[in-house]
């Protein structure tokens, strides 16, 4: 089967990159594939709401965004040695991987249950424009928190501590991004089978009747929502640690634009389509780039035929081959 | 007499100039088969709408399980017994029969925020969806999507999905619209089999069917009742026949 075949061939690839990448001198490829990776993981968070719930977020990258702040943030405060936070009671910075990623989780969860509390109120266009709205906020908010560098943004020290793993280690880091890409991955898998993801997928499909049936779809799409808005904030946790540098451009509405084509691209609604999605794109990105600088000339139209002719995307089209046979 | 199942009391509702319902009354005992009867236009659906809980009536009173239903949206309507049909087929298209049905069953078993155990493992659910789907002689097409059903298929898929959650009131937007003369009597016969088990209120356009199944039959004619009673005093009442069934006759 295609769809297994692809499956097994893909996770051998992955875990095989890093020496292959030493064996044959590349070794700069295994920081690429991390990013490819995180890109991925951005997707599959994206790809809850979109996809399965038919959310169009258009501001996923405020969630991504504030992930890597929250990690540079409590990175900065650990470096300095100062507190974040002195009243009403005292709150140090970290650079522990174990205290800054799920502290990443849980401020962009808390953000994402702000924001879906106000977005969800409205749906279709309104729905892209206001939470393309909010996370233009957030983006200004950066832009203005002078303490963090503001406009220029703000440099890690190092990478967030993980003992025993050395995250400043190339492929260590690229290892430990894999096994949270998958991690998650089996979650999404458990999720849209289980009794809510169920109700999401209706949600999607016909939310009137879902309504009709009995289902207060609201709270339904806002829980998805927060759980989108948290594993995003993992993914930009993880970039802070890989690219050692955040900035507002993280929340820029490009971004959003490109976590949108991550999952439009690799396919809405399937498992694995933002990982494909992800490393189609990214890799464009580097081939393209690296020949014209108007890449997007290419990728623009390639968006379009992927929108009209295959509308679940790339793994969209290996999913019907395999039904096919 | 028992207190009635539902009772709508002054229920009205202007669309601009359109007055759709105007100052409707109506009672529906436990049990019974009542049909609602009117011209295109008569605000037939629009009366469902609002005692579904979809639209919000300008002024009146709607009382279901003697509790004041009026404010309540429509998931909590239906959590408390209300079922209804569209008369534009209304499914989940991209998903199987059987998830359709499941998902019905599962609104009425709690919350749904379960988040590891797959649902089709979940017998206690999937076994009441199987049993709604034979009722309404879908047993065989379970793993088909909705959107791939016939017409007369997507038609008995909305009665399973009503029927799944066990409601104590059905409302039946024109279950018969657009079926041929043998899934039309197929739908006849799997109402009247529900007799006596739920309480109904059916909008229907084709008369043999009302006849066959209404123990009471209600005119709405410009968004008023004008005549509710016994089918055969309905079929006498001079003024149904100009305002309605005067019109089929010519
Ligand atoms: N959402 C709406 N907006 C404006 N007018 C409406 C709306 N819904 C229904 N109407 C009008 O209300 C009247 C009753 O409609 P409806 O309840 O659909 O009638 P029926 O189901 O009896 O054919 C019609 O004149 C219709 O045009
Ligand atoms: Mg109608």
């Amino acid at each position: 089967m295609v769809r297994r075949g692809l499956l097994l061939g893909g996770l051998s690839l992955a875990l095989a990159l890093p020496p292959l990448a030493a064996a044959v001198g590349l070794d700069y490829v295994v920081g690429i594939a991390a990013r490819i990776l995180i890109f991925a993981l951005a997707g599959v968070s994206l790809n809850l709401i979109l996809g399965y719930g038919g959310m169009v977020s258009f501001g996923h990258a405020a969630f991504f965004g504030t992930g890597a702040y929250v990690v540079a943030i409590l990175g900065h405060h650990a470096s300095a040695g100062d507190a974040l936070v002195t009243w009403p009671f005292t709150i140090g910075g970290s650079d522990l991987a174990v205290i800054a990623w799920p502290m990443a989780m849980l401020v962009c969860g808390v953000l994402a249950l702000v924001i879906g509390a106000i977005c969800l109120r409205t749906s279709g266009l309104y729905f892209i424009m206001i939470t393309l709205a909010f996370a233009q906020m957030l983006y200004f908010f950066f832009v203005a928190l002078e303490p963090y560098g503001g406009d220029d943004g703000l440099s890690l020290a190092h990478p967030s501590r993980a003992w025993p793993i050395d995250l400043s280690d190339d492929r260590q880091f690229y290892y430990l991004v894999l096994a949270l890409l998958l991690v998650i991955l089996y979650l999404m898998r458990r999720l849209i089978a289980s009794r809510f993801g169920l109700v999401l997928r209706g949600i999607r499909e016909n939310e009137r009747r879902m309504q009709a049936m009995g289902f207060a779809t609201y709270r339904y799409k806002l829980a998805a929502f927060v759980i989108s808005g948290a594993v995003a904030g993992l993914a930009g946790a993880l970039i802070a640690n890989h690219t050692e540098f955040v900035s507002p451009s993280f929340l820029d509405w490009r971004r959003s634009g490109e976590i949108l084509v991550v999952v439009i691209l690799g396919g809405m609604g399937t498992l694995y389509g933002p990982v494909a999605g992800a490393i189609a794109y990214l890799m464009l990105e580097e081939v393209l780039a690296r020949w014209t600088e108007h890449w997007m000339i290419i990728l623009g139209p390639l968006l379009v035929l992927v929108v009209l002719y295959a509308k679940q995307g790339l793994w969209g089209a290996v999913e019907k081959l395999s039904a096919r046979r | 007499m028992s207190a009635p199942l539902l009772r709508i009391a002054g229920l009205r509702k202007a669309f601009g100039a359109v007055v759709a319902s105007d100052g409707i009354d109506l009672d529906l005992a436990e049990g019974e088969v009542h049909a609602l009867i009117g011209p295109n236009g008569a605000g037939k659906t629009t009366l469902i709408g609002q005692l579904a809980g979809e639209i919000r009536p300008d002024s009146g009173r709607i009382v279901f399980r003697g509790r004041d239903i009026t404010a309540l949206p429509a998931h909590t309507r239906a959590a408390r017994g209300l079922a209804r049909s569209f008369q534009i087929t209304s499914l989940l298209p991209g998903m199987s029969a059987l998830d359709n049905v499941a998902l019905a069953v599962q609104a009425h078993a709690g919350h749904s925020f379960r988040f590891w155990r797959p649902a089709s493992d979940e017998a206690a659910i999937r076994e009441p969806a199987r049993e709604a789907l034979a009722r309404v002689g879908l047993a065989h097409r379970m793993d088909m999507s909705a959107a791939a059903l016939a017409h007369g298929e997507q038609r008995q898929l909305e009665i399973a999905i009503a029927l799944a959650s066990q409601p104590r009131l059905l409302l039946l937007d024109e279950p018969t619209a657009g079926m041929g003369a043998e899934d039309g009597a197929r739908m006849v016969a799997l109402l009247e089999s529900l007799r006596g088990a739920v309480t109904m209120l059916l909008v229907e356009h084709d008369m043999d069917t009302v006849f066959a199944l209404a123990e009471r039959i209600s005119v709405l004619v410009n968004g008023k009742i004008i005549a509710s009673g016994a089918p055969a005093a309905i079929r006498g009442d001079p003024n149904v026949r100009r305002a309605y069934l005067g019109e089929e006759d010519a």
